[in-house]
């Protein structure tokens, strides 16, 4: 889920914890999807290793967990920086300068849309409307939703 | 007496700073050591004013707008003069609008079940449980409501054919994905007045005989999400949900699920995918989700407002609510206005209302200063509109007959700046982002529409280009499984059309 905030490096990998979120939702009615958000708050990202665990469990291919994994936009293949930037560029967004905001948010945080700074401290993401377009410019950071949003802001708010 | 203060729990609120305003007046109370009671509500909708804050009065409530931390004591000094706005209901902006929706959004707490029948909730649950699912099925045929999510197809005819399906299991769906730039109803009226949904939904539950329902909403609505999770929690612990609703002879139980950032889960077919956990691929129809939907079994999916709808109808009669609007949209339609518009915000008012209306009386032109130039309606698949045309009512028919549709009543307005090549660009681009793979236009002819109109912009071939993005726009149409690839054509050539001007091929020049 969005609100997924890294603080701390991923810890290493361990499989304990996918058998045990798989264990409590196997039961639900379609778990694949809640298993794969839980999995991805918990690890900050989906790791290749946990796929043929969830498959085994769920009585799934490796390829059909593979496949909804990479269909949703939400779900990392890789962990992400410690901070994760969600910028809004969608069109009421764009009608109040959220094209610029990614200029200059590119530039203070040395890093281009869609990757971890080299540093591992931001992650800049696109997203496609956050449901705050009245106060647009909108962005994520670290799960919190920002409107009106400016590059100083947005640094500020990546500094704490 | 108490004083009761209110701060807005909503996203848009809390994302211009409510929450840090809240706690300043809590400390304020506390320093002060008043008589004094801080409520979280929902939002008015009167965006522009957030984070906005509301004294009780002998008279009603006086309202003061984007309030930040440092204005917080002055609000205790002087409640009379310091930036007050007067009464809030006064304020034109909500004054003229007919909130049936959101008639307790912002004005109760959202998750005291106790409130929310005190201003009238459970009428229409109350109602529902002593009629046949026949008879609350007709009241929502009768009442003339169609689906908000898009579509514009009758509730109720949707509800008869799951009611006259035989099935030992059927589910009510709610389509909470709002992925439409420009929209945010149904976010507002989840954090404000969750249930109110709850209720809509048990309502088409003993409808057509339905004792489960799913709410999906998308996964970039975090406070929605845990709003809706505890207002559910409340509603089962109270005996509104569950095996004996409000103590009678019905069942019925719901649970939350979260999307994970699709675009096309907003899609109903591609939604009942996800929901059970495959690729969010589009199902060609029929069967139609009606008679084969979710796990197979006859399904209601519904959007937010079309459930939410329900309660009034049933509280108050088919005929109170087909007695607002115009021609064959009956009742109220939210209208979320957003953009580079001074005053943004959710007006919710009977069918009919202008576009100029909306953007200049309401809206106030833009927040820029700059003369209005085009107006996007229905989402990333709706229309742009020209100032010549802002005459046109709100009204399904009206705005198809103009080649646009009014979706989910998104309104986004752009300045004299916008280049709408680039946006007829970012259209295609949007569709490439986001089909589902599933019809060869979609998924890469939207990314040679999006290169050929880069092509326009640099001013090569541009007859010949233009042409062929038309040619690709009608392959779209025709050739799409569903409306991602098959109205993507309606950003585009209504870009086309009002605004050539701008693929003329110096517009990149111009604008830069
Ligand atoms: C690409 C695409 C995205 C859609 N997104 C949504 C959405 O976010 N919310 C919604 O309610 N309907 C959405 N719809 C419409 C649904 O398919 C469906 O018509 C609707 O959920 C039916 O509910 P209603 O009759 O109450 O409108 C979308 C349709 C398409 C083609
Ligand atoms: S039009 Fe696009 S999104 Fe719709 S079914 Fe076809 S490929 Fe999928
Ligand atoms: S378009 Fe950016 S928040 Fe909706």
């Amino acid at each position: 889920m969005t609100t997924a905030i890294h603080k701390a490096p991923a810890a290493a990998w361990n499989p304990d914890p996918v058998r045990e979120v798989a264990e409590r939702l196997k039961g639900l009615d379609g778990p694949l999807l809640p298993i794969l958000h839980a999995i991805n708050e918990q690890f900050g990202y989906v790791d290749e290793r946990a796929l043929p665990i969830i498959a085994d469990m769920l009585n799934l291919t490796r390829a059909e967990v593979q496949g909804v994994v990479s269909f949703y936009h939400d779900f990392r293949r890789a962990p992400a920086g410690r901070h994760v930037v969600k910028v809004c560029r969608a069109e009421a967004c764009q009608s109040m300068g959220a094209e610029r905001l990614i200029g200059e948010l590119e530039k203070s945080f040395g890093v281009t849309l869609g990757e971890t700074s080299t540093d591992g401290r931001v992650t800049l993401e696109a997203v496609y409307c956050l449901g705050n377009c009245a106060l647009s410019p909108a962005a994520l950071i670290d799960g919190k939703l920002f409107g009106r949003l400016d590059a100083a802001k947005a640094q500020a708010q990546v500094s704490k | 007496m108490t004083q009761l203060i209110y701060v807005p729990d909503d996203a848009a609120a809390l994302s211009v700073g409510a929450e840090d305003v809240a706690q300043a007046i809590a400390a304020e109370i506390a320093r002060r050591g008043l008589d004094a009671k801080l409520i979280r509500t929902g939002s008015r909708g009167l965006l522009w004013l957030e984070p906005l804050v509301e004294f009780a009065s002998p008279k009603g409530r006086i309202g003061y707008g984007s309030v930040n931390v440092a204005d917080v004591p002055a609000l205790f000094e002087d409640p009379a003069h310091s930036g007050s706005l007067g009464l809030v209901e006064e304020i034109p902006y909500l004054k003229n609008q007919q909130r049936l929706t959101f008639a307790r959004c912002g004005i109760t707490d959202p998750l005291s079940l106790q409130e929310y029948e005190s201003h009238g909730g459970l009428k229409g649950l109350r109602r529902a449980l002593e009629m046949t699912g026949t008879d609350i099925i007709e009241q929502v045929v009768d009442s003339g409501l169609r689906g908000r999510g898009g579509a514009g197809f009758p509730t109720g005819i949707k509800w008869r054919t799951v009611a006259a399906a035989m099935a030992e299991q059927k589910y009510i769906v709610c389509n909470a994905d709002e992925g439409d730039s420009g929209t945010f109803a149904d976010r507002m009226l989840m954090e404000g007045d969750p249930f109110l949904l709850i209720e809509g939904m048990i309502i088409a539950g003993i409808a057509v005989g339905a004792t489960k329902g799913f709410v999906y909403i998308r996964s970039e609505y975090p406070h929605a999400i845990a709003k809706m999770n505890r207002a559910i929690a409340i509603a089962r612990e109270d005996g509104v949900l569950g095996s004996a609703v409000l103590g009678g002879g019905k069942c019925f139980d719901m649970e939350i699920r979260i999307g994970a950032g699709a675009y096309i889960c907003g899609e109903e077919t591609s939604l009942l995918e996800s929901l059970e956990g495959r690729r969010g691929q589009v199902r060609p129809k029929p069967p139609l989700p009606a008679i084969e939907g979710l796990f197979g079994k006859p399904t209601v999916i519904n959007n937010v407002l079309s459930l939410a709808a329900v309660p009034t109808i049933l509280a108050e009669g088919a005929a109170f609510y087909r007695d607002f609007g115009m021609g064959r949209s009956r009742g109220t339609m939210p209208v979320q206005l957003a953009g580079n518009v001074r005053r943004g915000g959710l007006i919710e008012r009977a069918f009919g209302l202008s576009l100029r209306e909306i953007i200049e009386e309401y809206g106030g032109g833009t927040a820029s200063g700059r003369p209005v130039r085009a107006v996007q309606v229905g989402g990333p698949l709706g229309s742009y509109w020209p100032s010549h045309l802002f005459d046109t009512p709100f009204d399904y028919e009206t705005f198809a007959e103009k080649s646009g549709m009014i979706g989910h009543g998104g309104v986004v307005v752009f300045d004299d700046t916008v280049n709408m090549a680039k946006q007829a660009r970012f259209a295609l681009e949007f569709c490439a982002i986001e089909s589902c793979g599933k019809c060869t236009p979609c998924r890469i002819g939207s990314t040679r529409g999006a290169e050929t109109l880069d092509k326009i912009m640099q001013g090569e071939n541009v007859a010949g280009n233009t042409a062929l993005v038309r040619d690709l726009c009608e392959v779209l149409r025709d050739g799409s499984l569903c409306a991602l690839g098959g109205l993507t054509p309606m950003p585009v050539l209504s870009a086309l059309d009002h605004f050539p001007e701008d693929f003329a091929g110096k517009t990149l020049a111009a604008a830069e």
